[in-house]
């Protein structure tokens, strides 16, 4: 009777640990966003998205320039990483039996796990060393080399769920297969092939450490991806990092903005993508 | 890659081809960046055409920079060293552009008085001796102040840093333990207490931090209401860092003897507060080179005119004297 | 996925596939796997270019980098230890901290929750993996190193400070607040493979385990946690992995000090922080270059955590196992 008692007691220990466990792992998410909601919300302003930054200490100005700057080289990044990583990710799904597409699993698995910051020296090297300037190219191509595992493993998951039957169909109508692959296969997957590559691009948008020393930062819109240029998680690191209190100020909305973004994209995500899929998919990048 | 660099190349030529604009970028130097951005913002309102980019990266990584070709023209409270200057590609020169003065900025809410410090409890607050606020030797420096028996954090610099170069310079200059221990250098390793980048973090790291003290350029301690201390100078007098103070620690030096490069911590003077230098801008000597040509204009502007921002940004102007002659080098 | 055996195995098709794309397959075929050979390449440069890089700094130190003690630019010593040593410990305290709770909200998901709840609680956990490195690094800064120097430390200090680790003065800036923080930014990683792995026991494993009269804390421990080791190891080494790669959030609340220090509450310097710090500063060639080495060494360890993770998880968890049975049906 009394080890029966003692059972139940450690039961009902165990499951409240549990919640307590919950509540302990769920904490920092509340506390990171309402932190954000709290300073970054209010600090947000038109002029944050409107403006230029003032020089040092004054107060005003904005960060328009950084948010072009990430837009741009965000862009240039995916149109560099996004063709090559479907390609990639249909070859894996597609023909992923022989040793190249072993050798490309392999490789995928270790650019995924490569910290960002080691890619950031690889396009120092890579570019900003022979062009002898800081320059968004050098930033722009550390951002496709994160998105390009990403969106091969994505576009690989999503296409191993069309069942087997739908290419045979299409082979047995007589299709070759690069045309069963082309309009059947992938055209029938482009939503959630897209949601996929946008996930890669929302995850390639937050990140900092890459950009430090390939786009550095610019206090001026800039166009050539021959110069340096500002991006939104830069300036936030170099504001936030500062003593004045306006910068410390549009570093907060400027995480804010960034959070909004970063969150949206992978809600929406959620929404839209084959559920299977995505669950591989995410299982296999949180590694 | 061929290929690659090909497609690059095209690609940049497109884009400089599209803008009339004179596009300089420069890096270096946090120490000297409230005042430079001032300047260059002034600057461009006169001349619409000239767009001036500038990173505060630290002054290691502005000569870095530099030798490499990556920026056109750097920016550093260290004048290069030999070494540094060998190996170089063209021949560099360092143009002084305003005075400014390390502070020794704290953090001690309790304290409402001014704390006064010499060179030797300095040295040993950031050698690791002194640990505690309420130490004796601060308290014999400030018999009215009442001290807490808090830890002290000193607060130095991560990065490559002409700050650190010049406060380095100082300590080594009075202590010749600080000089075994630690020497002078722009980066060096220090005994104790946490890095903060560039002059921006290290003030925010003083700031944000109860019992912290840390070492930054007069502007940021000022804008940021920050308190600094008196530092004993050579002749025993408490001095705080004041624009005053700077500019009689450099009345009695001669630069344009030394090529314009030379340290002026610890000067002789009633007056004269003890960590104070020149920043310098560099500029690589090559020939037909749009962007050098815009720097050289602006430097002519930065030495005349702009000389008068000087003051509401709590740097020092240069003597009179020495703008002249640097005006003659620039100009050449 | 499509085997060779299926087309042959109809003639029509083989006849039907010589006249209309035969030709255009081997083509398109050979055009993936150029691409994929570039993409290969593109790796392989990567590990080249840092090794060519570290190259002065290997000739100079060689192994060494990793025993002595100095990281001192102006003497021209430089050495991975102090950095290595704040690597492992931040990452290491992280995963102390966040392995059982992630292992606990893990079990909470899969066998407590009511599944519709269990998916919200999942999703949420997983948005805390959607939020840029930046973000926490500020939010470190400005909320979490208050906390821990206003609290956390004083709590510590005055129940454990008997022991080294909780002894010194603390200002918020340290080890201890990036732990806390990597923590936070692994607990996804861990929760989301443990998921599986607990999902993958089998129902009927778990109902025989009830219908003993176990209680449902003798349940989980007997039915789910004991096959379940493998695989949770697997979840908190690939954890360790991502900890020790992260670089923003660590480097702007790590208080960047290459000294090694015995308290948590002491401010260090992982290897990705140093590099973030001073990649864009060093002046000399040897400084840079050892900063290569020092990435390269990361690398390295990321690369042999990452492999050896996925190795335990798809070898001995029921994952694989699951997964090998599809396979076969």
């Amino acid at each position: 009777m009394n080890q029966f008692k003692f059972r139940k007691v450690r039961n009902k220990l165990f499951l409240f640990s549990l919640s307590i466990a919950a509540v302990v792992c769920l904490a920092p998410l509340i506390m990171v966003t309402s932190f954000m909601l709290q300073k970054g919300a209010a600090s947000l302003d038109l002029d944050f998205f409107t403006k230029l930054p003032v020089p040092v200490g004054e107060a005003g100005g904005g960060m328009l320039h950084a948010i072009l700057g990430t837009i741009y080289m965000v862009t240039l990044g995916s149109l560099m990483a996004v063709p090559l990583g479907l390609i990639g990710g249909i070859y894996l799904s597609e023909y992923g039996k022989g040793g190249i597409s072993k050798a490309l699993r392999l490789a995928t698995d270790v650019m995924t796990g490569i910290p960002s910051i080691i890619i950031g020296i690889f396009a120092y090297i890579l570019l900003v060393v022979p062009f002898k300037s800081f320059s968004a190219l050098s930033g722009a191509v550390a951002l496709a080399i994160i998105i390009l595992p990403v969106v091969i493993r994505s576009s690989e998951e999503i296409l191993k769920l069309v069942p087997k039957h739908i290419r045979e169909a299409g082979l047995a109508l007589g299709l070759p297969r690069w045309k069963v692959i082309l309009f059947i296969i992938v055209r029938g997957n482009l939503s959630a092939l897209f949601t996929g590559v946008m996930l890669a691009i929302a995850r390639a948008s937050g990140e900092t450490a890459p950009l430090l020393f390939t786009a550095f930062g610019n206090m001026y819109l800039s166009y050539s991806p021959m110069e340096p240029m500002a991006s939104l998680p830069v300036q936030i690191y170099t504001y936030a990092i500062s003593p004045f209190e306006d910068w410390q100020r549009q570093s907060w909305a400027g995480a804010f903005v960034l959070i909004i973004l970063v969150i949206g994209v992978n809600l929406g995500a959620r929404f839209l993508m084959n559920p299977k899929a995505l669950k591989n998919f995410l299982k296999r990048s949180s590694s | 890659m061929r290929l690659f660099s090909l497609l690059f190349i095209s690609l940049a030529l497109c884009s400089t081809s599209a803008s009339a604009l004179t596009k300089i970028n420069g890096a270096g130097a946090t120490f000297p960046y409230p005042i430079y951005s001032k300047w260059f913002s002034e600057y461009q309102k006169i001349n619409k055409d000239v767009q001036f980019n500038y990173q505060s990266i630290g002054s290691g990584g502005g000569i870095r920079q530099v030798l490499k070709e990556t920026v056109d023209f750097g920016a550093t409270d260290a004048p290069m060293l030999e070494k540094e200057m060998a190996k170089a590609k063209s021949p560099i020169t360092h143009i002084p552009t305003v005075l400014g003065a390390v502070t020794v900025a704290y953090n001690l809410p309790e304290v409402s008085g001014d704390l006064k410090l010499d060179a030797k409890t300095l040295v040993n607050i950031f050698l690791g001796t002194i640990t505690k606020w309420n130490h004796k030797d601060i308290a014999i420096l400030n018999p009215d102040l009442k001290l807490p028996a808090k830890d002290i954090l000193p607060v130095y610099r991560a990065d490559g840093s002409g700050t650190t170069n010049i406060f380095t310079d100082y300590m080594s200059a009075v202590s010749k333990d600080f000089k075994d221990k630690v020497g002078v250098g722009k980066a060096v390793s220090w005994p104790i207490g946490i890095g903060g980048k560039g002059n921006e973090g290290v003030t925010n790291m003083v700031k944000q931090t109860p019992g912290s003290i840390g070492y930054i350029e007069l502007a940021y301690a000022l804008n940021n209401n920050l308190k600094t201390v008196a530092i004993k100078n050579k002749s025993g007098k408490f001095v705080s860092p004041t624009i005053e103070g700077i500019s009689a620690s450099a009345a009695k030096t001669d630069l344009a003897s030394q090529g314009f490069k030379g340290s002026i911590v610890n000067a002789d003077g009633d007056d004269a507060y003890p960590i104070s230098a020149f920043t310098y801008i560099l500029l690589p000597t090559k020939t037909n080179n749009v962007q050098l040509e815009e720097v050289k204009k602006f430097l002519v502007w930065a030495l005349t005119k702009g000389q008068s921002f000087t003051k509401e940004l709590h740097y020092a102007p240069l003597p009179a004297n020495l703008a002249k002659q640097l005006l003659e080098v620039v100009k050449k | 996925m499509l085997n060779q055996q299926t087309h042959n195995a109809t003639p029509t098709k083989s006849i039907a596939k010589k006249l209309s794309g035969a030709y255009g397959d081997k083509v398109a075929k050979v055009f993936m796997q150029t691409v994929a050979l570039a993409i290969l390449a593109l790796l392989f440069l990567m590990v080249y270019l840092l090794f060519e890089m570290s190259l002065e700094a290997i000739k100079e130190f060689g192994f060494g980098f990793l025993t002595s003690t100095d990281w001192d630019p102006i003497m021209e010593e430089f050495s991975a230890l102090p950095f290595f040593y704040g690597t492992l410990v931040t990452s290491i305290l992280a995963l102390l901290i966040a392995a059982p709770i992630s292992v606990m909200v893990a079990i909470f998901i899969t066998d407590i929750l009511p599944v519709k709840l269990g998916q919200v609680l999942g999703l949420f956990v997983e948005m805390i993996a959607a939020i840029p490195s930046i973000v926490f690094g500020l939010w470190g800064l400005f909320f979490l190193a208050p906390i821990v120097r206003e609290q956390i430390t004083p709590l510590l200090k005055s129940t454990l400070g008997f022991l080294p680790i909780f002894q010194g003065p603390s200002f918020g800036i340290g080890v201890l607040t990036a732990s806390i923080i990597l923590a936070i930014m692994i607990l996804p990683t861990i929760t989301s493979i443990s998921r599986e792995v607990f999902k993958s026991v089998p129902q009927h494993q778990k109902e025989a385990a009830l219908a003993l009269g176990a209680t449902r804390e003798e349940m989980i421990r007997l039915a789910v946690l004991r096959p379940s080791f493998s695989g949770i190891t697997g979840a908190i080494v690939l954890g360790f992995g991502r900890a020790l790669g992260e670089t923003m959030a660590v480097a702007m609340v790590i208080g960047n000090s290459s000294r090694i220090s015995a308290s948590l509450f002491a401010p260090g310097a992982t290897m990705s922080s140093v590099i973030a710090n001073e990649y864009a500063e060093a002046s000399a060639g040897l400084h840079l270059s050892s900063l290569c080495y020092v990435g390269l060494l990361l690398f390295l360890v990321t690369l042999v955590v990452n492999s050896s993770a996925r190795f335990i998880v798809w070898k001995f968890s029921p994952i694989a196992r699951s997964a090998r049975k599809d396979k076969r049906a």
